[in-house]
């Protein structure tokens, strides 16, 4: 499981911007960045480098973030690659909230996954690895 | 203080007393020295000179903020202006001023009444006082400090802004009294949190004197944990003096009116009738020694009750019930009143929120529109885009069910409510054919 870090953000001009411009002054290097919107906000999913530090700076700019648990999955970056974690996952009977890829070097993706519940989550992650994919940490997001 | 004990366990038949001699002063004072009085009490066929009980006040007319506006700015002096010495002026939204003018005298009585507050947080020279309320026009500021001076604190003149400033102060000069706005001290709260510092053991805070808006119990339940010190609720209008018309004891159960300075009574807000003890009504106050501006039937639009029985305390001076509201912070929402406070009640239901929040009204297709944005509480855990959604529907159906009234529900980034450093903004009316 690695820490990804969530941001509120209002729907207005400038704001994702200054979101960004923020992390970069302090040198924190995005991996991903995706955005679940409304019509009135939205709601940014950021993994990066250095999440603890992320989440002070944030704070401090009176962003209202926070950090979350979610699974980092390694799969080959060919195709098929996610189709069979997927296939796994339904096999599984996962209830999974959200999720997203990223790539993270040429032959290897990221799918970030959020499951539901701490215990569900620790439990599905098992699953997963028994299942032969790689489960990610923090050190290798970074 | 000894002269303020004796007069605050007095056995209420000799406070009436005392308020049926000043009462039949100040109307006839009024009348002999002020245009608009012999004028207003000459129209309603009410004789100054034959008042025999308190219960005969209520056949002289009011007085509202129009008429002091309308009078603007002397009128309503009954001393000549060279006994005058000191003005305070209540902010108009129109534009206008209300002036209160202020003797020797009535300085002092002002000093004593808030001094009541430092009383009732058993309180006095040992105790440093920071006043963090605006110094100036606004009687916030020099109301308390002159509380603060009379009760013996050391008494430091902050006003209000800078706030980390402010923290600094009270960290390094060990203030054990706070006096500004409630939600002032919510923000001086929330700021030394952020800081990093914890209140319980870098501040000597005891006791908060916190007037001039309206709070929920919930609200000063949680600024009391955040600073921990106890929260007293002061009343006051620039009309009648300012702060110390009256103050909460250390009961916090209701806030005893200074009554040998004013005579309170309750009506009915619409018909103009004097309501019994215990129903909720306009306070009207009539000053009783008071000599540069005194008023006899002040309309306060302040919603409240006289809290029926004795305190707890022992002191004799009755008690009116924490505000409702004013009658002229009522919003008519089509055709429904709404006071802010309700939604505040609402909102304190549920720990998601934080206690900021703005009403805005707008006209949409001819008709209003209420959105309340409000923040969200740190610690929330709003990853899950529906628990937003959950939140703003369920705080949108309570709103339902307490106002009869629909309110959309918006959440916003936090600090996006502004910080005021006075009274708070909490209603923003942007309505077609309003203002
Ligand atoms: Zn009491």
């Amino acid at each position: 499981m690695i820490d990804q870090i969530t941001v509120f953000l209002e729907n207005s001009e400038g704001r994702l911007a200054a979101l960004c411009r923020t992390l970069a002054w302090a040198n924190i290097n995005m991996r991903s960045l995706v955005i679940a919107d409304t019509t009135d906000y939205g709601v940014v999913r950021i993994i990066c480098d250095d999440p603890q530090r992320a989440l002070d700076v944030l704070t401090a700019a009176d962003y209202r973030a926070i950090s979350t648990k979610v699974a980092a999955i390694g799969v080959p970056n060919e195709p098929g690659g996610l189709a069979r974690l997927l296939a796994k996952l339904d096999e599984l009977d996962q209830n999974i909230e959200y999720g997203y890829c990223f790539s993270l070097s040429g032959d290897m993706a990221c799918d970030v996954l959020k499951i539901s519940g701490a215990e569900e989550a620790s439990a599905a992650a098992k699953a997963i690895e028994d299942a032969g994919f790689k489960l990610l940490k923090q050190e290798d997001i970074a | 203080m000894s002269r303020q004990q004796d007069i605050l366990t007095l056995p209420h038949d000799q406070i009436e007393a005392i308020q049926l001699e000043g009462v039949k002063k100040t109307v006839i004072k009024c009348y002999e020295n002020v245009e608009f009085y012999k004028k207003s009490f000459d129209a309603a066929g009410f004789n100054p000179y034959e008042i025999e009980s308190l219960e005969d006040l209520a056949k002289a007319p009011f007085t509202t903020k129009q008429d002091l506006r309308d009078n603007y700015p002397y009128g309503f002096f009954a001393v000549p202006l060279s006994e005058v010495k000191e003005i305070h002026m209540s902010s108009g939204t129109t534009g206008i001023a209300t002036v209160g003018g202020y003797t020797d005298h009535d300085l002092e009585i002002w000093g004593d009444c808030f001094a009541r507050g430092v009383e009732f947080a058993n309180g006095g020279a040992d105790d440093v006082m920071q006043v963090c309320y605006g110094y100036g026009l606004f009687t916030g500021g020099l109301g308390a400090h002159y509380g603060g001076v009379a009760a013996g604190c050391m008494t430091i003149p902050m006003s209000a802004g800078n706030t980390e400033r402010q923290i600094r102060v009270m960290r390094e000069l060990g203030t054990t009294i706070l006096c500004c706005t409630p939600s002032y001290a919510m923000h001086i709260a929330d700021t030394a949190i952020a800081m990093g510092l914890d209140p319980k053991k870098d501040f000597k805070l005891r006791a908060g004197i916190h007037g001039a808006e309206a709070f929920s119990d919930n609200f000063r339940a949680d600024l009391e944990k955040k600073l921990d010190f106890k929260v007293l609720d002061v009343y006051g209008l620039t009309e009648t003096m300012g702060p110390g018309v009256a103050i909460e004891c250390w009961e916090q159960n209701g806030l005893h009116l200074a009554e040998d300075h004013f005579f309170a009574e309750i009506i009915d807000p619409d018909t103009g009738e004097v309501l019994p003890d215990g129903e909720w009504g306009e306070l009207v106050i009539t000053t009783i020694d008071r000599e540069a501006t005194p008023v006899v039937r002040y309309r306060t639009r302040d919603i409240t009750r006289i809290i029926p029985g004795e305190c707890a305390c022992g002191r004799t001076h009755r008690r009116i019930d924490r505000l409702h509201g004013r009658t002229d912070d009522m919003l008519i929402i089509r055709g429904v009143n709404v006071f802010p406070s309700q939604i505040e009640d609402v909102m304190k239901t549920m720990p998601e929120l934080s206690s900021w929040y703005v009403i805005e009204l707008t006209t949409v297709a001819h008709l209003d529109r209420v959105t309340l944005k409000v923040e969200m509480e740190q610690g929330f855990d709003f990853d899950e885009i529906r628990q937003i959604e959950r939140l703003q529907k369920e705080l949108e159906a309570k709103l339902k069910t307490a106002l009869s009234v629909g309110v959309k529900v918006k959440v916003v980034e936090p600090k996006s409510i502004p910080r005021s450093e006075g009274k708070a903004k909490r209603v923003i009316d942007l309505r077609e054919g309003v203002n």
